[in-house]
């Protein structure tokens, strides 16, 4: 009951604070512009450069498959920023001005105000997807061809885990913390070091990066499942919730 | 009944020892003014009793339920209102306290009963569709105490309520406080001897972590009182007042008389001979008087004598 009351407070926030507008706007933009880029760049390289019509001849032909490579890497990287940049302050701001005392001296246990948070940030990731998903479905439909809807649901679901991990990770330091910039600098560190281990070789293939390159298999009719990635992405989400709100639970207001 | 129970707190902070084995009971229908110095460890005692912070050592009770490490037994039971209450300031303030009342589990009737009737008893009303963002101080405080009120809390903690306040707006807070009486208990901290002087029934004392002392206002002022007389003569009783100090003097209830200018204080030994004897003598010297009081302390003059007294320890 309490969970539904601080999600309630959450969606609120997401539509007064224009969170949830300026994520669908930005996820949605760059959703729509990734087939248009992709169908374009070799035109516009033809058109400004000064050997363009010599390049227009090594250029590859834009196909469906370079759209959605477009897609997912325009997604990922913009997921990523905004997961971080929205979910840092979403416990260290209310504890440092103090909202969060406030509230949690009344019956509103911290694990539903931590958890009620998780959802309000899911669920405006939810919402942001699949505007820019469908956006992206049909503009990719009307300049190159229309693609397997199911499929292209599937990549987009790998997108939605990968935001959470990302939200998640935030969260937890957002809770070890009272600065936001704290946050976001620990978050970034977990996620670079990451991308560190994700460069060894062999390894990049069970982490939740992994999601996103599993999602471009789909579109191309690739069947190979990276069970461990996603495994370790939802263990990801469900670690760093239960380890913030043991951290949470404890800590002084 | 007690609504406050503390017995043997500790809080340890580092090196540094903010609360040292507090004791302390409040009774309940109180309005308790809790004393002190800054950093003398009121708020670290608040804190702990709303469960936002844990104590080092020692118990304490609440609302006739211990408090424990995040206050779950206790959080029905209790308003808090911080020294400067945070609000979400998209919200406006019957949305405030709706979300309250939602924490609280209360019915959307009575939820929107309660909302309008705390408005109204805030002097929000007015403002009440407006966004929180773009209250000032006063209104913010007045929304703090509508909030802490909405579950109609058995004990109120007011963390300095009226400290950063301009005097408008400290006469509203303690005011409202004032109206509390007979609601609730009321736990408030402060330094400011002024806002206890007013509203608070009961006083504590706390220096250092330590409880100094903690009374009834009354049974401390009279347990502090000074046995002293003051009175000033008219300017052409001056020449006299020599003369009969120095008779007043030798009087076996006489302590001590001083005098500055045209005013005379006088310590007793025993303030009962000394109400009929002083006026005696004043008749029959034919000093002309404009004023004659007993002396009274207030609560600032306890506090500074006791806080005084500790800090020559």
């Amino acid at each position: 009951m309490n969970l539904f009351t601080a999600f309630r407070k959450e969606w609120l926030e997401s539509l007064r604070s224009y969170r949830l507008l300026i994520v669908v706007v930005v996820l949605a933009f760059f959703g729509i512009t990734s087939p248009l880029l992709a169908k374009i760049t070799p035109q516009i390289v033809t058109a400004i450069a000064p050997e363009g019509e010599a390049l227009a001849q090594i250029i590859p032909t834009p196909t469906v498959q370079a759209a959605i490579q477009q897609y997912m890497k325009n997604m990922g990287q913009f997921c990523l920023i905004l997961a971080v940049l929205l979910s840092m302050g979403a416990i260290a701001q209310e504890k440092d001005k103090g909202t969060a005392a406030m509230m949690l001296v009344k019956p509103l246990p911290r694990g539903s105000f931590l958890g009620a948070k998780f959802l309000g940030l899911a669920a405006v990731f939810a919402i942001a997807i699949v505007v820019a998903g469908i956006g992206s479905y049909y503009y990719t439909g009307l300049l190159f061809e229309f693609m397997d809807i199911l499929d292209w649901l599937g990549m987009n679901l790998l997108l939605f885990v990968y935001a959470l991990v990302i939200v998640a990770i935030t969260l937890f330091c957002s809770t070890i913390t009272k600065s936001q910039a704290a946050a976001a600098g620990i978050s970034m560190g977990i996620i670079a070091t990451g991308w560190i281990v994700g460069a060894i070789r062999g390894l990049g293939k069970y982490l939740p990066g992994e999601l996103n390159t599993w999602g471009q298999r789909l579109m191309q009719g690739d069947t190979t499942i990276s069970w461990i990635a996603l495994g370790l992405s939802i263990g990801l989400i469900v670690i760093s919730l239960l380890a913030a709100w043991l951290v949470f639970k404890r800590q002084e207001l | 009944m007690t609504a406050v129970r503390i017995e043997e707190l500790c809080k340890v902070f580092g090196t540094f020892q903010a609360l040292d084995g507090l004791s302390l009971t409040v009774e309940q229908g109180a309005v308790f003014g809790f004393l002190g110095p800054n950093g003398a460890g009121k708020t670290t005692t608040i804190r702990i009793l709303t469960g936002l912070a844990h104590a080092t050592s020692g118990r304490a009770w609440v609302a006739g339920k211990e408090v424990t490490a995040n206050g779950h037994e206790i959080a029905h039971h209790i308003g808090y209102l911080p020294e400067e209450p945070a609000f979400y300031p998209w919200m406006t303030p019957r949305e405030f306290l709706d979300y309250v009342g939602r924490v609280f589990g209360i019915s959307t009737a009575d939820r929107s009963a309660r909302a309008k009737e705390l408005l109204a008893l805030a002097g929000l009303e007015e403002a009440a569709k407006r966004h929180i963002g773009g209250f000032s101080k006063g209104m913010r405080q007045r929304l703090g105490l509508a909030q802490a009120l909405f579950n109609r809390p058995e004990v109120l903690f007011l963390d300095e309520p009226a400290s950063a306040l301009d005097p408008l707006g400290r006469k509203e807070v303690l005011d409202f406080i004032e109206n509390l009486r007979g609601q609730c208990t009321v736990f408030m901290s402060t330094h400011i001897l002024a806002d206890v002087e007013r509203v608070c029934d009961t006083v504590g004392i706390i220096n250092r972590g330590k409880l100094i002392t903690a009374a009834p206002r009354e049974a401390l002022l009279a347990q502090y009182a000074i046995p002293a007389f003051e009175l000033e003569v008219e300017k052409q009783s001056e020449a006299a007042l020599t003369q009969w100090s120095e008779t007043l003097k030798r009087e076996n209830w006489v302590t001590s008389i001083s005098i500055e200018g045209l005013v005379v204080h006088v310590i007793v030994k025993d303030v009962e001979v000394a109400k009929k004897e002083l006026l005696r003598s004043i008749t029959q010297t034919g000093l002309m008087i404009n004023r004659y009081e007993v002396v009274r302390p207030s609560v600032e003059d306890v506090f500074l004598q006791l806080v005084g007294e500790e800090a020559e320890k």
